[in-house]
Order: structure tokens, then sequence, then C-alpha cells
């Protein structure tokens, strides 16, 4: 009687998870063993084929390279601005909530609707970030977004500045739950400021940047709105992440097979690296 | 034997009885352009509604291009009722291999409907008929078009009411309008031609320009590889390049309008759709043009069409073509262009009283019209995604000099001629 209860208990959850998560993962996987059918071409089955074609997608490679940059960009940027910004924010200092609430603003703001004001921030001769330029240093104007090689680079500054309020709050949070005596304690021992961060306030916000940075590396595979606003993936497929190269391929080429595969691919991706992340950095995660 | 006759007697009546009752028509239509468009044509469903007692119109709003042919897609194969839909010009062969559409001509049988089919300008169907029948009914359509700063070309020294008319003219016109300060930073530059959001769209008059289009009428070879083709991605690049009058790298769509009207450039080429946006910001007095010629002036047609869906009932059909035709007399069509800068799509909207009285007051609403006879279809294959995405990514890599015009082009058709072979 004790184990249908329980059960019931779990029903909810369980449908839930099966219906949302683990079926569509598992009809992601089938799918991509198929070629993608019409009504004049039937699908049929194809084994690895789509995994093969994806080998020699000059493309996929691209994406996939993009991708990794933008999260080597953004990850540890953005958490280390939201490290300074939580343990700025959490001193005494006047309208510190004001602060606290600019920090955070970017966070509130709808992907789409950054998008469109860095859109104009980066835009050549009219846009502020030129304008910024000429009038400090006499700079001449730049391409910024139509030039493949500072084009990912602005997509990142954007992000990081839309990420790091985000990930602040929880380094805040976290600053507000240590016990004050740790602090006490140093000082009466004489330790400096920098001392006391990197041996008690740094290894005591472990669990914090730890779950940030799982955060952080999803967020840098997910976020892709900014790329349908800023550039639509170019030039030449210059800033375009992976996530953003499959709603192409499902939506606009209609090859919903492929986008499958890729999505495989970008599942592994994933899984792989939280269980990295989960594995190896727990083991040095809690302060001892 | 009679009572069969009687039974199937009674069969007929009773399933042409829900006849009587209201045929409701549900279509899905995209927006790409500012204004208070679904406004417009929800107002238009309500008039027809009421000179037509006995059929409903239930038009849905659904995003972009690729939003509404995603939506009107997934609802048809979720059984819900879409019996017509507005959608890219472009979808045709994509609906064609879903099997998903009927042509027009399977119900516009009587002497005037046929007449009906022909009144459309003959480039805006280009890209609605598929082996001689008309899958796409004009609505909402755009060319491509020149915008000049009056202003810029007086303080230039040219002639504020004459626009190049050739590639050589608009390159050695552009040289004079470059402005720089005294640092040598560009203050203001000649010309600037988009080439993100839909570069393929712009490479298209370039190359009709040149002598090409890019694609076959069955919609299963490209021309990516032609020497003229490449010459004139040459030209582009070299807008940039050679010329220096137009940014190095890509121009971007979204933002072009406001350089355009803060003065930034003196030159753009932009779609129609643009103008009434162009006409509200502009503080200075503007021109408009057709693009300039190379070998001959060209600029690919692009906007939306009606499509009919298959899954409908012949009242259905038959309703269908009532609604089309009334949302495309010359009145109706005259109205719509002027709301929103469109094309109106077919000739005797021009010569409707009301948008003759437009023109008189602002010329530039014509030249799209007058530039139709040089127009050719838009980009569409099958595979139409892929096939114009290497076109994209060919052109933008050629203007940012990752590749050469001819390396990059040459690519492209390699790739296009491998998806396109299946349908030969």
């Amino acid at each position: 009687m004790k184990h249908v209860y329980g059960w019931l208990l779990l029903t909810p959850a369980a449908i839930l998870l099966v219906g949302f998560t683990h079926f569509p993962a598992a009809a992601t996987l089938w799918d991509s063993l198929f070629s993608t059918g019409t009504v004049v071409r039937p699908s049929r089955f194809v084994a690895l084929g789509n995994y093969a074609s994806l080998a020699d997608d000059p493309i996929f490679w691209q994406v996939l390279g993009n991708n990794l940059w933008f999260a080597l960009g953004t990850i540890p940027t953005s958490m280390a601005i939201a490290l300074l910004m939580a343990i700025w924010v959490n001193d005494r200092l006047p309208a510190r909530a004001l602060v606290r609430m600019a920090y955070f603003t970017p966070t509130v703001l709808p992907m789409i609707a950054v998008a469109n004001l860095w859109l104009f921030f980066y835009t050549p001769q009219i846009g502020l970030i030129d304008q910024l330029n000429a009038w400090l240093f006499g700079l001449p104007s730049h391409n910024w977004l139509g030039d493949p090689n500072t084009v990912l680079a602005c997509t990142m500054v954007m992000v990081i500045w839309k990420e790091a309020g985000f990930f602040m709050i929880f380094y805040l949070a976290a600053l507000q739950s240590l016990a004050p005596e740790l602090e006490e304690a140093a000082k009466m021992e004489g330790a400096s400021r920098w001392y006391f961060f990197r041996r008690v306030t740094f290894p005591l916000l472990m669990p914090t940047t730890l779950f940030v940075m799982v955060n952080a590396t999803i967020n840098s595979f997910k976020l892709v709105d900014h790329l349908f606003i800023l550039t639509k993936g170019g030039p030449d497929n210059a800033s375009s992440l992976l996530l953003y190269y499959i709603y192409q391929v499902a939506f606009s080429f209609f090859d919903t097979t492929y986008a499958s595969t890729l999505t495989v691919i970008l599942l592994l991706l994933l899984a792989g690296l939280a269980l990295v992340q989960f594995q190896l950095v727990e083991k040095r995660v809690h302060y001892r | 034997m009679r009572s069969l006759l009687a039974l199937l007697a009674a069969a007929l009546l009773a399933a042409a009885a829900p006849a009587r009752a209201d045929t409701t028509l549900t279509f899905y239509y995209p927006i790409a352009v500012g204004g208070p468009l679904t406004k417009v044509i929800d107002g238009l469903a309500r008039d027809f509604e009421k000179e037509h007692p006995g059929i409903k119109v239930h038009p849905i709003y659904a995003g972009n291009y690729d939003d509404a042919r995603i939506k009107a897609l997934a609802a048809l194969k979720a059984g819900q009722p879409a019996q017509i839909s507005v959608l890219y010009s472009i979808d045709l062969y994509e609906l064609i291999e879903q099997d998903v559409i009927v042509p027009w001509d399977d119900v516009a049988t009587t002497a005037e409907d046929k007449a009906w089919l022909k009144a459309f300008y003959p480039s805006l169907m280009m890209n609605g008929i598929y082996k001689g029948k008309v899958y796409g009914i004009p609505f909402q359509r755009s060319t491509i078009v020149l915008y000049w700063n009056k202003d810029a070309f007086k303080e230039a020294g040219l002639n504020p009411d004459q626009p190049p008319a050739s590639w050589k003219e608009m390159a050695s016109m552009a040289g004079k309008l470059v402005k720089k300060d005294a640092s040598g930073n560009v203050q203001r530059w000649g010309v600037m031609v988009p080439s993100t959001g839909y570069p393929y769209w712009m490479f298209q008059a370039f190359a009709r320009q040149n002598g090409h289009d890019l694609m076959n009428k069955d919609g299963n070879r490209t021309n990516y590889g032609n020497p003229d083709v490449i010459a004139a991605l040459q030209y582009w690049r070299d807008l940039g390049a050679k010329y220096k009058v137009m940014p190095e790298g890509t121009v971007e769509w979204g933002t072009l309008r406001q350089q355009f009207t803060e003065g930034k450039t003196a030159m753009m080429w932009h779609t129609t759709g643009n103008l009434t946006a162009v006409k509200n910001s502009a503080k200075f007095p503007f021109g408009v043009a057709m693009l300039p010629a190379s070998k001959q002036r060209g600029s690919p047609t692009g906007g939306g069409n009606f499509y009919m869906f298959k899954k409908t009932t012949p009242e259905e059909r038959k309703a269908a073509l009532t609604f089309v035709k009334w949302m495309t007399t010359p009145e109706r069509a005259a109205d719509w262009s002027m709301a929103t800068g469109y094309v109106a799509v077919r000739p005797e909207a021009y010569e409707t009283a009301a948008l003759k009285a437009y023109a008189k007051d602002f010329p530039q609403a014509v030249v799209a019209r007058d530039q139709f006879k040089y127009a050719t279809a838009e980009l569409a294959t099958f595979q139409t995604g892929r096939v114009r995405k290497l076109l994209d990514d060919a052109v933008q890599a050629a203007l940012t000099g990752q590749k050469t015009p001819a390396a990059a082009l040459k690519a492209a058709q390699a790739e296009a001629d491998r998806l396109l072979k299946a349908y030969r």
C-alpha cells in the first residue's frame, strides 16, 4: 500500500518529465536515424547517414567552433564581473538599492529588446560606440557587425552585459549568508582584505560558483535570440551558434531529421559538460 | 432500385445542406513592414463579410514570413482548418513538395475568373506559377528601388534631380558624394546596399542588371557560377574595396534606413516597403529611382501571395475564390498600396482616382510600378532555404573579403547542383 502511495505521489512529476523531457529526447535520437520525408519523397532509414553528412558539413564545424569561443569568451568574464559587482554592492555604500537595481536591469529586459538596443549601439557612424570612439579618441568608424573579425566579440560583449547582473544576484545572496564572525576573526588576526577573500570568501562561495558556472555554460549554448535581430548568424556564418543553426535547418531548410541530428550532438555536448562540471569540480567545491 | 435512388437523393440532400450554412475561411497572414496593418486586414475581412453573407472570414496574424509558413503548415498537420493563407511568394516549391496547395485554375473556371488570373503584372506572377498553373495570387509585393538625398547631391555639385542610371555613373557620383572630416574619417558614404537579412535579394538585382537570372523556371537549376554573375558580385565588392564609396564588410538591413535619414549615406538601395517610413522621417528632400543598369535595368520582386490549401471542400474553394478576388480588386489593391508602400498588384489599380491623386503629390510612389517591366522573380528553387543560404553566405564572404567573388560563387554553385540534382 505504501508503495502505491509513493508512486502516486511521483506520477505528476513523472508524467511531465517523461512527456516533455525523456520522450522528446528519445524521439529526437530516433528521428536522427531517418532521412527527411516529403510527400514526394518518403522518409527512409539511413542509420548514421545524417551523422556522416554532419562530419562533412563545414558550417556545422564553423558554428561549433564559434560556440566554443562564445562559451570561453562569455563564461569566465561574466562570472568575474558578477562576483566583483556582488562584492561591491554588498558593502555599505550610498544608494545601494539603486546601484543593485542598475546592475540587475539588463537581466530583466527581454533579449530581443536588448539586441535591438545594441544593434543601434554597434551601427557604424550613428551608433553610440562609434560616436563615443570618434568623440573621445578620434577613431574612424568601424563596421562592428559587418566585419567577420569583430562580430562574434560584439555579440559576446552584449551577452556578458546581459548575463553578469543575473549571476550577481546569486553571488550577492551567497555573500549575505556568510557569517560576519569570520570577517571579524580575520580582522583580529590581521589578515589583509585580499587574503581574506582568497582564503575564506572565495572558497565559501564555491557552491555558488559551481551553480553559476553550470548555468552560464548552458546559457552559452542556449542563448541565440540576439542573432535573430543582430546578425542572422552572418556575415558568412561568422557569428552563428549551434542552436541558431539548428533553427535554420529545421525551420528554414525544413530538414527536420538533420536538425534532430544536430540536436543530439548539442544534447551530448551539454550532458558531457555538466558531467565534467559536477564530477570533477564538485570534489573541490565544499570548504574543508 | 427506386429505394436506392431515393437513398442516394437523400444522401445528396444531406450533403448539400451544410452548404447553406456559413462557410468559414481561416487564413494566416504575415506582416513584414511597420504600421498597424492587422487592423487594416481585420477591417477588410469585416467589410467582406458584410457584402457576402454566408461567408465568414477569420484572419490570423502569424508573425513574419517564416513564422507564418511554420504556423500554417503546423495547423494543417494538426488538422486545424485553414483554407487559404498569405505566405512568402518563394515558398511555392516547398508547398508543392509538401503537397498542401492546389492551383487557383482548378476553381477559376469561368471566363471572368480566367481573365482575373491574367489581370496582374506578369513579373509578379513569376513566383506564383508552376508548370503552367497559378498557385500564388500576388497580394503584398515589393521591389528594390534607389533612394537618394537631394541635399547631398546639391552639396556635392551634382544635379539633385538626376539619379545615376548606370553602374559607372553610380560609382563615380558616389565618389563625389563621399564626405570626409579633417582627419580623413568618412562623414557620409556615397551609397549603401544592405547585405544582411536578404543578401540574395539585393544580389539578384545586380545579377539581373548584368544580364542574368539566378535560377531557372522549374526551380531545379541555379546560375551562381556564370561569369557575368561573378562580375556582378565583383562590382558590389568594388563599391567598398576599390571605389571606397560604401563601407567595407556587410551593411545592416535593419539600420540602413536610419543611416540614410540621418544623412550618413547619400544613396541607398532598399525595398519599396520602406517608402512610407522614409517619407515620414527624412528631414531633407529625397528622390526614388529605378536601380541603375549595367547591361539592362533589373530588380527582383518580393513579398507574399495568396495560396489555397488542398484540404478544402468545394464550397470552401468557391468562397476562397470570391474572397481573394474581392481582396485584389483594383480599388482595394490601390488602398493597400497607399497604406503600406507595397506595390499595387495590377495595372488597373494605378488608374483609380485615389491612387492617381496620391501619386500626383508623391510621385515616388509609382517608381516601383515603372520598374516592373524590368523586374524578375525572387530567388526560389526546390530546397529553397538551403539554396538561398548558399548564396547569402557567398555574397557575405565576398563582401567581407574572406573569399574572391569567383571562388565564393563557384563553391555555392557546386553545392547547389548537388542539392538540386534529385529534382531534374
